[in-house]
């Protein structure tokens, strides 16, 4: 049963929690145009990759081009939807660090959890729409079939590994704070790091054996194959459940990880005093 | 709660480590003491006012008291509240204003505004209400509120960063040089601004600054902090007498031997400002 201070402390949290959510959705409006150019840039960069199957087969390679295509669609789809996990939750610390605003959220009465999950939630929320809205784009330009594909099952992966990636994403946020110049730019190199094991354009049994051990551990390994099992062969939710468990392992494992370690890096910079804008 | 100082320091010490460039081994590093054992005591609905150089520990103290930095030693409660052990319920009763307006600057002052409040839970039927009288007391113009902040003067924008700090009605104001840079008129408002805090609003006031006639106006007591030392804290008149000046100024210089004039300590210190 929850005592009335605990309620009072609980809805402060949820109104903080919103209140990230506003805030990053203010943000979006404020900078439409760029947003605008940024997804059409996704866009082309998306399209140069999915060209690729065709292209193999235009130099007389013999591949089945349709199921290639999609292969490499939803490789450079999620490709962009976890580049834009990391880039609100990590650029929006860098961001606010660099307005000096940071200084005024850290001072602010509500837990880092809810700060860092409702910067989460935004991501997920706005990546998903954004994600959706690329792989049509992409999926119109191109006269590829999808079949059977079940896309409300690879929509319930995608939401289920977002969780794991918001987790991570807090780990790679928390660079900002400890190296202000360079911080966002490794979180980006994570980013990458990610995605080539985890079989972005190509099945993980090619790697080497010590990159496939981590592509066992790679939360994007279970989201490509997830997808990929949805969209080209139509698997259901119930069907992909040994993609989805280890999702939820991860992602049990990944947020607290991720919490500990900001808090971790929040405290270093409170003691060093690497909060402030020009330190 | 008044029976409670609002804000209690007691040896207060806080180190920075800094690197020295110049040397083939790519800068040494040593410690730099920010602030050295600081000891006061704030009374609720006092103003205090300290005078110092840019390095000489003021930013800093502001930032412990509002736990954006963790101590290395001593102790600091705000109305009882260990600032270092119990930072969330701190929190809820601070406020801080400093010399940059800091704000998302493509952002408006209502966004701004209003998702600040958010954090202090503050929920958007509060907010619709609260945040065009807290503008309209701090005087800024109605038909300005959804413009970008980076369109507005750095008064302008210094009367939302007043605006944004009353809006959580803080007990303890916490104010980092709030008129530095502002244009004559703009300082008077918000030293106006600081006095009604106090009038209507009973807060307990710290005000850190490097100009002698906005603590002598504004504050009860002032104290002189040099190289992370409190030299002093009491009042104009027993700060020129202690220091046998005619001006707070020629006290401040007799007090340090420096004058605001001369090279700033952060240069030599390496202490943040």
């Amino acid at each position: 049963m929850i005592r009335p201070e605990q309620g009072g402390a609980l809805r402060r949290e949820l109104i903080g929690f919103a209140g990230i959510v506003e805030r990053n959705m203010y943000l979006i409006r404020r900078f439409a145009w760029w947003e605008l150019a940024w997804f059409l840039y996704t866009v082309a960069n998306t399209l140069t990759i999915v060209f690729i199957a065709k292209g193999i087969e235009a130099g007389g390679g013999h591949l089945d081009v349709n199921r290639t295509t999609i292969v490499l669609l939803i490789g450079a789809v999620i490709w962009s939807y976890l580049g834009l996990i990391f880039e609100i939750v990590t650029e929006t610390v860098a961001w606010e660090r660099w307005e000096g605003t940071i200084e005024y959220t850290f001072m602010a009465p509500i837990s880092r959890a809810s700060h860092l999950l409702g910067m989460g939630a935004f991501a997920v929320i706005y990546g998903v729409l954004r994600t959706a809205l690329l792989f049509a784009v992409v999926a119109a330009s191109l006269s590829v079939s999808f079949g059977n594909a079940d896309f409300a099952a690879a929509g319930v992966v995608l939401l289920i590994s977002s969780v794991s990636f918001i987790g991570i994403g807090m780990m790679t946020a928390v660079l900002p704070l400890i190296s202000p110049e360079k911080g966002t730019q490794l979180g980006f190199i994570a980013q990458g790091l990610l995605l080539v094991v985890s079989g972005v354009y190509y099945p993980v049994t090619v790697l080497p054996d010590w990159m496939q051990w981590l592509s066992v551990i790679s939360p994007a390994t279970y989201t490509l194959e997830g997808c990929r099992n949805a969209i080209l062969d139509g698997a259901s939710v119930s069907q992909m459940w040994p993609d989805i468990w280890p999702l939820l392992v991860i992602g049990g494992i990944a947020v607290p990880l991720g919490l500990a370690v900001f808090r971790r890096g929040e405290r270093y910079a409170k003691q060093h005093g690497r909060l402030k804008r020009s330190g | 709660m008044s029976a409670v100082p609002a804000v209690q320091v007691h040896n207060l010490r806080k180190e920075f480590i800094r690197r020295d460039g110049g040397s083939r081994k790519r800068g040494r590093r040593r410690r730099v003491a920010a602030l050295q054992g600081l000891s006061f005591t704030m009374q609720q609905g006092e103003c205090l006012a300290i005078l110092g150089q840019n390095g000489s520990g003021k930013s800093t103290l502001v930032r412990l008291l509002s736990t954006l930095l963790i101590n290395d030693g001593g102790s600091a409660h705000v109305f009882g509240i260990d600032v270092f052990d119990k930072p969330r319920s701190v929190q809820r009763l601070v406020n801080r204003v400093s010399v940059e307006a800091s704000f998302f600057k493509r952002m408006s002052p209502m966004e701004n505004l209003s998702y600040s409040a958010r954090f202090y839970g503050m929920g958007p039927r509060e907010t619709r209400s609260r945040i065009p009288e807290i503008l309209a007391l701090v005087g800024f113009p109605p038909e300005r509120g959804h413009e970008p902040m980076e369109d507005l003067s750095r008064g302008m924008q210094q009367k939302i960063a007043l605006a944004r700090a009353l809006l959580t009605a803080p007990v303890l104001l916490l104010l980092d040089e709030p008129t530095t840079g502002l244009d004559p008129r703009s300082k008077l408002e918000v030293q106006d601004f600081i006095r009604q805090m106090r009038e209507h609003h009973d807060s307990t006031i710290l005000l850190c600054t490097h100009d002698m006639a906005e603590a002598e106006a504004l504050a009860d007591r002032i104290g002189i902090l040099h190289q992370g030392e409190l030299l002093c804290l009491e009042s104009a008149e027993e700060i020129r007498q202690r220091y046998h000046a005619e001006t707070l100024e020629q006290a401040f210089l007799n007090a340090t031997g420096r004058s605001f004039e001369d090279e700033d300590e952060e240069s030599r210190r390496g202490v943040p400002a």
